[in-house]
């Protein structure tokens, strides 16, 4: 089959949506144990921090490819929104969506347009702050510097807050996302119903940790 | 005195016997080109018992005395096999019953003094005809790009029960083969997406012996023609599982996707 066929197709894209979900959440998880070692221990906070700042694979490779992955995913969620939107030029007077499926399933382009916007955020407050020190002022390494600047994003309710909301956000895109992904790329076996439940353990324990974390620090500093 | 006590809990059953009044709002449009409107109809003496393509019947002849112009509905052979009926009841494709097709489901669904909306299936690729009719002919469309076998009938065909088959998958293909085509997937999804349907199809030979031959081409080209009638995509929202008056599973989306993974590898 032309490779043009098969890049147009409904599956390849849905495919497609699923292994950036997937490559997503692993990058979330892994964020995530990072992140809590600064509850603990800001000695191994910041050598984490410095590792993964300053490791020429991660920095190189693996950061570009979650870049990537990121902008792929959110795109690839407008456009099948787009196309999903436009096969019912005509919308029903009276549906019940609430009788045949959940509220996250049907609604993960409004929680994943909260973790965009959080991104965004996200990506003003730490990752270009990051880049400008290393890259273009060049600063001088500092290994201790990653805790007093996590510390500090934290400070503010309103931020801290803001940061909690989106969190919900990503546990309800998450509690649909995570069996969902699997579905999508064929795996439907004696083995999904469990994995439905580790999804669900996953949507809550990751996010809310996320959560967790930042209001252990607005609280303890 | 010791209250009368019973274990028949009452609620459990449909015991209605009152008939019912109630207020039907029904999407009416003149043909295809023409725009449509939600027209209110009350009607009064629905039977419990009555299925709810009766209860139509009734305001058909209503209307037909009235010198109205009866509402356009399909329907066939009345008994959950053809897959004609349609109709999005309040809300749900077949309305709230499970497991049903529109010819199956009682008024004793309905409680008297219900209002109950009546919509034809909605998608891009099932055009309106008249009122509640849709033109389904886009799944016919699917079937005839590959959902067939080619068996060879010069003669010396061989006897299908003479392969033998693992019963489970016997089973399996079965369960897929009893998708009557109605369409209530593609109208409860969220989506208007026609992958149960097309996967029910694609499943019910890809687990036989017979159907494995042509499985790769088949499952290409019933995904590209699905594309192309303007379908929605799947999100797994499982809404179609639900509403399905087969209870077509989600297995079966699973299956088409491994399908067409491995039919898109091998080039
Ligand atoms: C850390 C961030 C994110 C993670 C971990 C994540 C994860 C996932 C996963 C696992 C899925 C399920 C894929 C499937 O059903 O096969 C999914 C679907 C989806 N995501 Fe995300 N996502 C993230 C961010 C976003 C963002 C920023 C958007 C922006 C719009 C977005 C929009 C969507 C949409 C619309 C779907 C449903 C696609 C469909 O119709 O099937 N996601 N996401
Ligand atoms: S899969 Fe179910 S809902 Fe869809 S067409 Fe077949 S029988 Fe109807
Ligand atoms: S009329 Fe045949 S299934 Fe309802």
């Amino acid at each position: 089959m032309a490779k043009s066929a098969l890049l147009k197709s409904s599956i390849a894209k849905k495919v497609a949506m699923a292994l950036s979900g997937l490559f997503l959440m692993l990058f979330l998880a892994q964020h995530f144990f990072i992140n809590m070692t600064s509850v603990f221990s800001a000695d191994t906070f910041n050598s984490i921090s410095h590792f993964m700042g300053n490791n020429p694979l991660v920095q190189f490779v693996i950061q570009p490819i979650l870049i990537v992955g990121v902008i792929f995913h959110f795109i690839m969620g407008f456009v099948l929104e787009y196309k999903n939107n436009s096969a019912r030029p005509i919308s029903y007077a009276k549906n019940n969506g609430a009788a045949n499926s959940s509220w996250a399933s049907r609604n993960m382009i409004i929680s994943g347009s909260v973790v965009l916007a959080f991104l965004l955020v996200h990506f003003y407050d730490f990752w270009v702050p990051e880049m400008v020190y290393k890259y273009v002022d060049v600063s001088p390494l500092n290994e201790t510097r990653y805790f007093h600047e996590l510390a500090e994003k934290f400070e503010s309710p309103i931020r801290t807050g803001l940061y909690s909301l989106s969190f919900l956000l990503l546990s309800l895109h998450l509690w649909h996302g995570f069996s969902s992904s699997f579905q999508s790329v064929g795996f439907n076996n004696k083995y999904s119903k469990s994995l439905k439940g580790f999804g669900y353990g996953f949507a809550i324990v990751i996010p809310f940790g996320f959560i967790f974390i930042a209001l252990f620090h607005h609280f303890n500093h | 005195m010791a209250p009368c006590q019973s274990t028949f809990d009452f609620r459990l059953y449909d015991f209605q016997t009152k008939n019912m009044k109630l207020t039907l709002k029904i999407w009416r449009q003149k043909n295809a080109a023409a725009e449509g409107k939600i027209v209110e109809y009350p009607i009064d003496g629905i039977e419990p018992d009555m299925s709810f393509l009766e209860m139509l019947d009734i305001l058909n002849d209503e209307l037909i005395v009235k010198g109205e112009d009866t509402v356009a509905f399909d329907h066939d052979c009345r008994e959950g096999i053809c897959g004609m009926c349609s109709l999005y009841i309040n809300g749900e494709a077949h309305g709230p019953d499970r497991l049903v097709t529109t010819c199956q489901l009682h008024m004793r669904k309905f409680k008297d003094g219900d209002t109950i909306f009546i919509e034809p299936f909605r998608a891009k690729a099932f055009p309106v005809i008249k009122d509640l009719v849709v033109d389904r002919g886009a799944f016919d469309r699917i079937q005839q790009s590959g959902g067939f076998v080619s068996v060879n009938t010069s003669g010396n065909t061989i006897d299908a029960n003479t392969i033998p088959i693992p019963k489970h998958d016997a089973d399996r293909a079965f369960d897929a083969a009893t998708c009557i085509g109605c369409g209530a997937c593609v109208a409860s999804c969220k989506n208007s997406s026609a992958m149960l349907f097309v996967s029910a199809k694609v499943s019910q030979f890809a687990l036989l012996p017979q159907g494995k031959v042509e499985a790769a081409d088949r499952v290409m080209n019933m995904v590209a023609q699905m594309d192309a009638e303007g379908f929605g995509n799947c999100t797994n929202t499982g809404a179609c599982e639900v509403e399905c008056p087969k209870g077509i599973s989600l297995e079966n989306i699973a299956r088409m996707n491994r399908e067409y993974l491995s039919a898109s590898l091998k080039g």
